[in-house]
């Protein structure tokens, strides 16, 4: 067995969606003025733009997300960690900026399927309808009780991150919110003409 | 069960989003300040039917600090603010005065 | 007899037929009956007994304003008290039972206090059983117990069966009821191409017009419903809900839905109910108009019914209430009624009309069907006590005198319409009185409004007051536009649909029949059936001085619980303004409350049940402990292990094991709840020295200090082991619940105060495992891992270090809690678990103990060492706890500084730590108060100090304490009188203890064992 546990690593829920604990992700804060002069120095070192606010850009096996006008979230693959965090402090070195390493942090989450956009809309008060929330775009709000971070990755797929400790409560709620019967149709068609189909079988 | 615009992030949040934080602007009394000044600080709120300048924090969101100007009678928001000033800005100003005349000036 | 037709019924499938039982009896109905058409079918026109006098009582409606039909739905686990029959779709197997009975529904002994009515007044609560005292507890507790309350509660050991979930929803504009109104204003909405979201509480859409009649463009409503549905359903931006009510509108356009998902096919997956949350800019309330009944005697029996109910059973379930049926009214649309029985083939004997004149076009139809229309007339009382047989009618101009009597079964009535305006109500629109119609519609200049200070619901249809078809379609269309505009959007110019109705006379207020009806009769025309609110008591209201509507209503309980004065309210309002003389508007009105009718405490609920009641923190070795049999204890979401009970071993034993363990040999603490905050920055010393009482800044790299966090308000707020990571980082450790709140409270002083200071911080708790290994064989163990030196002399007490042990990366810190030989070891939390493992196993060796929280608090009172929340409670200052070495006197200001300096935090007398050790060595009561002389200014004894921890401590084999004395530390060896419960447990007592003031270090005072 590794030493290395992510929480609720290998966890699996099937229904309206499918739910799925991410093995260990590389994750690192950074806290900075996202000037131009920390813009350039960043997306040189990182090879990725900047994300617009409420966002996230993505290349390969790395992203980056916005958290806050001051504050980014960098994924990585978790073994990466220690390198990047070494070139990040090197090419900062002197800058007013705090790099962090939380990979063991949070939790994260994959959920897809048709019915995601209903699914997040049982947990969550951020507007998700599809006009308001596109793939791409990261929303921190709240996940029932605790709080969340939603990166829209496609119109069908969501990577979901929340506090380690609250993973378990976080998988437990998702996976009541996709259980079956618990179609709501309310925010895609598709969804609607699944339901019909199979209401006349 | 409010909405209020977070200027930090740019969100519409719902108030189970926010946290609150009381009366905006007010001026820190430390060590030196008189006890009348030092109680001013410490106890008393105006904690006005109609116009109140509070504080709020986008908690489950980007969790910074923003200010609000709304109606406490009638829910009605004036605007929110960055919470790095120290009065409200013109603007905001303007649109409570055109609902509260004078209001301004008995600041 | 009230029976089903032999044809019609739009709603059922008479195809299906449905058994159910009532009461123990078997029904049978059809797909598509409500449990209330389905029982009328069945003749059972007795369905309960009044909350108050336990009158029998009928089914008096067809929708959510019934007041009486609310029966106990289900069975065991999925049994629920209060439903309304006639919004309970059938279905098979359906098992219901009246309430407010007792023994049976036909018999019932509380029917006593009918006969003692005259002694059961307005205010009767408040004025029955105030004397003698005595007989609260033999006399009215017993019997109010036993009559009070409407249904029963399900059993408490039961489990709700069902799920329940929420929805959040976002939408232009929310249309509530989906009639014929609702329809048009979601038309008009839609195809301007805004988000739509139309919810209908009933099961079918269109409301009342396809009973009424009417035609809209020149189809029958029914048909015009049909495919407006159709039409609306095809368009991408609509979204249709049926069986989900609009509960109620809130601030900044907030509003509850109430979703009934699966009530009508139990057991199927999925949830119970589903709460809407939703956020529309624009609310529409299509919600209708509901018919209100007319005051005369006897309006209670059972076979007494709206008018427009009675045409709701015979069109929509194919059931007639009665064979003969007396129609009575004071308005036109009662006779629509009369029509359709005399046309569907059942009696009417007579329509008494209290208008002078009676009606219009309508009365005409009526009479040419050959129906007898008697005009100014009225009934002076029902015939009949569970079921009606008769009515005697007068005139309506005079006190009641029978002119002659009416055999019959049934009586429809009507007292004229009023619109629903809750959902206006609810957040703040204000009513206006409308003399033509007799009733409060929604006034446009009052809406409530929203964020922008501008109105955010429309009225739409018979809810703003527009009861004729054309008019209630002229008005949606309207409102539906206005929504678009209200949003500063564009709609294209479309005609209003035409509508066409038989026209009506105008209707005559009839506030009492007849007008001047004798006392006798007047304590019988109920106005609130629910709460059995009569017109002789709000008129002995009135005569005792309760003036205010809000007053009148609450001492007399009309228009309360689920009413909220739908039925009620204004025929209510009307007797109370008669008696005060003043009109009604100026009477004004009761405001009514969410949700329009209850909701159940499921949907309220959601998922937040069982095991995600709330969010439970879990610590990376969390597994472990369930594993290992830990007893818990709660701090904050955490639950953390309170000590782990071997087999057979009672948790106090166990805690004593773990002590003599650990202060022996060796033990290990999941410290992993501690918070721990990097703050960094070139300010962060300074920024630091302001959080802390102590003096932070200059903390050498390498070292680690206890540091306090007091508020503004002087008091001690957290405490922790502050560490100097670098130049510019520290790392601050918090309280196990106190991480999320000091990480906060470090920002706001950053964001809103010193917001050109360059620090950052990071709550980093969740990023390590953090794990304590305590006890003289500490460093045998770290050793034995091996990978980085832990010798005294590398890693002196107070110091830290990064390196790897048993191959992972940690950082180790000596600090001790517990005044052992101790190292808290931060691992990256998902090696947490694995590395737990390595030291139990290593360990074994000197029989590592995992120990818990008890242990750990036991542990660091022996060496009385503070802990928040139990030393400091929100009143306490670092100085009251002898902490004066951590608050330094150099700096100028530090958060606290200034309210420390106050003449109540300064002054001689404040209570102070001191140790406690009781003269016979038993352990003091947790929170117990030291007795002092005399008495205070409210005569209760002087108080002269309290405990705030107390314990067993295996180490000295004592009870051992900490309190707040009264220049306790110079008082020391002097012996205090605590109050404390006998140990016997029959006896309600108090005795005291005696306890001696000591040092509150017990153990290892000079804190030889933890520096070696
Ligand atoms: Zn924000």
């Amino acid at each position: 067995m590794s030493d290395v546990m992510a929480p609720m690593a290998g966890a699996r829920s099937e229904g309206l969606i499918s739910i799925e604990a991410l093995p260990p992700q590389g994750q690192i804060s950074l806290r900075c003025e996202v000037s131009d002069d920390y813009r350039a120095k960043l997306g040189e070192l990182l090879g990725l733009g900047i994300p617009e606010p409420l966002s996230a850009v993505e290349e390969g096996d790395r992203a980056l997300l916005w958290m806050a006008h001051d504050e980014l979230l960098l994924l990585l693959p978790y073994d990466a960690v220690p390198e990047m965090l070494a070139r990040l402090n090197t090419t900062f070195e002197g800058w007013f900026i705090a790099i962090t390493d939380v990979s063991d942090a949070r939790a994260q989450f994959r959920l897809s399927g048709p019915h995601l956009r209903d699914v997040l809309s049982k947990v969550t008060p951020a507007d998700i309808s599809p006009d308001a929330f596109t793939p791409g775009m990261v929303r921190r709000s709240r996940l029932a009780q605790v709080a969340a971070g939603y990166w829209l990755r496609s119109a069908s797929e969501a990577q979901v991150f929340v506090f380690r400790s609250v993973a378990d409560y976080a998988f437990q709620v998702l996976s009541l919110a996709a259980g079956p019967g618990g179609e709501v149709h309310h925010h895609t068609r598709e969804a609607i003409s699944e339901q019909d189909a199979s209401s006349h079988v | 069960m409010l909405i209020l615009h977070c200027p930090c992030c740019g969100v519409d949040a719902a108030e189970i989003e926010l946290a609150p934080g009381g009366e905006a602007h007010l001026k820190r009394e430390g060590p030196g300040s008189s006890d009348a000044a030092l109680e001013t600080y410490l106890f008393t709120r105006d904690n006005p039917r109609g116009v109140v300048l509070e504080r709020w924090r986008h908690a489950y969101g980007c969790g910074k600090w923003f200010l609000a100007a709304r109606d406490s009678v009638t829910m009605e928001v004036y605007g929110t603010y960055a919470a790095q000033t120290h009065a409200p800005p013109q603007e905001i100003v303007d649109r409570i005065t055109a609902r509260h005349p004078g209001w301004a000036e008995a600041l | 007899m009230s029976t089903r037709l032999a044809t019609g019924g739009r709603f059922t499938d008479r195809g299906k037929q449905i058994g159910f039982t009532f009461n123990g009896r078997r029904f049978t109905g059809f797909e598509g009956d409500t449990l209330a058409s389905a029982l009328l079918a069945g003749d059972q026109l007795l369905v309960g007994r009044s909350f108050k006098y336990h009158r029998p009582r009928g089914i008096v409606a067809s929708g959510a304003e019934e007041p009486n039909a609310l029966v106990g739905l289900g069975q065991g686990a999925r049994f629920e008290p209060d439903q309304r029959a006639t919004t309970t779709e059938l279905f098979d197997g359906l098992v219901a039972e009246s309430q407010n009975h007792w023994p049976s529904l036909a018999f019932d002994v509380g029917e006593i206090n009918a006969k003692l009515a005259r002694f059961l007044p307005a205010g009767f609560y408040y004025k029955t059983f105030l004397w003698p005292r005595s007989f609260w507890k033999y006399v009215y507790e017993p019997v109010i117990r036993q009559s009070a309350g409407l249904g029963k509660a399900p059993h408490p050991e039961v489990r709700d069966a069902d799920r329940y979930e929420h929805f959040h929803a976002h939408t232009d504009v929310l249309i509530v009821g989906g009639g014929v109104a609702g329809l048009q204003a979601a038309r008009n909405a839609a195809h301007a191409g805004v988000q739509v979201l139309l919810m209908e509480q009933a099961a079918h859409w269109g409301g009342r017009a396809p009973v009424d009649g009417g035609t809209i463009e020149e189809l029958a409503p029914e048909a015009w419903v049909a495919q407006t549905v159709a039409e609306l359903e095809a368009m991408d931006n609509v979204r249709l809900r049926l069986r989900c009510m609009g509960a109620g509108v809130y601030d900044h356009g907030y509003a509850l839905g109430y979703e009934r998902v699966t009530d009508h096919r139990p057991g199927a997956q999925g949830p119970r109910h589903r709460l809407w949350r939703i956020r529309a800019k624009q609310i529409v309330s299509a919600t209708g108009a509901i018919e209100r009944p007319l005051s005369f005697a006897g309006n209670d029996v059972p076979g007494v019914m709206l008018a427009s109910a009675v045409r709701d059973y015979v069109v929509n379930y194919g059931v007639a209430p009665g064979d003969r049926t007396v129609v009575v009214t004071n308005n036109d649309d009662a006779y629509r009624t009369a029509i359709l029985l005399k046309q569907s083939g059942l009696d009417v004997p007579a329509i008494l009309d209290a208008r002078p004149m009676g009606g219009g076009a309508l009365m005409q139809e009526a009479r040419d069907l050959g129906i007898r229309v008697e005009p100014a007339r009225g009934i002076s009382k029902v015939l009949g006590g569970a079921r009606v047989t008769g009515v005697a009618i007068c005139d309506q101009a005079g006190g009641g005198s029978m002119l002659e009597e009416i055999a019959c079964d049934a009586v429809a009535m009507s007292g004229g319409w009023s619109p629903v305006v809750h959902l206006w109500s609810h957040c703040g629109g204000k009513l206006t009185w409308d003399a033509d119609g007799a009733f409060f519609r929604p006034d446009p200049s009052r809406a409530p409004t929203g964020a922008d200070g501008k109105p955010f619901v429309i009225a739409a249809g018979s809810a703003n007051g527009h009861l004729g078809l054309q008019e209630a379609l002229a008005c949606a269309d309207g409102a539906g536009k206005a929504a678009i505009e209200a949003m500063g959007c564009g709609f294209e110019e479309s005609p209003v649909p035409k509508a066409e109705s038989t026209a009506e006379a105008p209707l005559l207020p009839v506030w009492l029949m007849p007008q001047g009806a004798r006392a006798d009769l007047r304590m019988k025309a109920f106005l609130d059936y629910q709460n059995d609110v009569k017109v002789s008591d709000v008129q002995l209201a009135a005569r005792e001085g309760y003036e205010s509507v809000e007053h009148a209503k609450r001492y007399t309980t009309l228009g309360m619980a689920t009413d909220q004065g739908k039925l009620s309210n204004i025929n209510g309002l009307a007797i109370l303004s008669d008696a005060l003389g003043a009109p009604i508007p100026q009477t004004g009105t009761t405001t009514s409350r969410p949700p329009y009718t209850p909701i159940s405490f499921g949907a309220i609920a959601g998922e937040a049940r069982d095991a995600v009641f709330q969010p439970l923190r879990r610590t990376p070795m969390q597994d472990w402990h369930e594993a290992n049999n830990a007893a818990w204890e709660i701090v904050g979401q955490w639950r953390r292990p309170y000590c782990y009970p071997r087999p057979g071993e009672s948790r106090h034993a166990a805690v004593n094991r773990e002590i003599s363990a650990t202060r022996e040999s060796l033990g290990l603490l999941d410290a992993s709840t501690l918070g721990k905050i990097l703050v960094k920055g070139p300010d962060a010393g300074r920024f630091l020295d302001m959080m802390y009482t102590n003096m932070m800044s200059t903390l050498p790299v390498g070292k680690c200090r206890y540091g306090l966090m007091c508020n503004e308000n002087g008091f001690l707020m957290d405490d922790g082991v502050v560490v100097r990571l670098s130049e510019d980082s520290w790392l601050c450790h918090t309280t196990s619940g106190g991480a999320d709140h000091v990480h906060a409270h470090m920002e706001d002083w950053l964001q809103c105060e010193w917001w050109d200071w360059k620090v950052y911080t990071a709550n980093l708790t969740e990023q390590y495992a953090q794990i304590a290994v305590v006890g003289p064989n500490a460093r045998k163990l770290l050793e034995k891992l091996g990978g980085m030196d832990v010798s005294k002399e590398a890693m002196p007490f107070m110091t830290w270090a990064d390196g790897r042990l048993a191959d992972t990366p940690v950082r180790v810190y000596r600090i001790s809690f517990s005044g052992e030989l101790s190292y808290e070891i931060a691992v990256p939390a998902n090696r947490g678990r694995a590395f737990w493992g390595k030291l139990l196993e290593a360990g074994a060796e000197w029989n590592i103990t995992p120990y818990g929280t008890e242990a750990l608090h036991v542990m660091r009172a022996e060496k009385g060492f503070i802990m928040i929340g139990d030393e400091s409670d929100g009143t306490v200052i670092p100085q009251d706890l002898g902490l004066h070495w951590a608050i330094s006197k150099k700096k100028e200001d530090f958060l606290g500084k200034r309210a420390q300096q106050r003449p109540d935090m300064a002054r001689d007398g404040r209570w102070q730590l001191v140790g406690l050790e009781t003269l016979d060595g038993s352990v003091l009561p947790d929170g117990a108060y030291a007795i002092a002389a005399g008495k205070n200014a409210n005569g209760q004894r002087n108080t002269q100090g309290r405990v705030t921890s107390t314990y067993f401590s295996p180490t000295l084999n004592k009870g051992i304490a900490m309190g707040l004395v009264e220049h306790g530390p110079d008082r020391m060896g002097e012996v205090l009188s605590f109050t404390a419960e006998t140990q016997d447990e029959t006896r309600d007592e108090l005795t005291t203890v005696e306890a001696k003031i000591v040092s509150p270090v017990f153990f290892d005072p000079k804190g030889e064992k933890q520096d070696v």
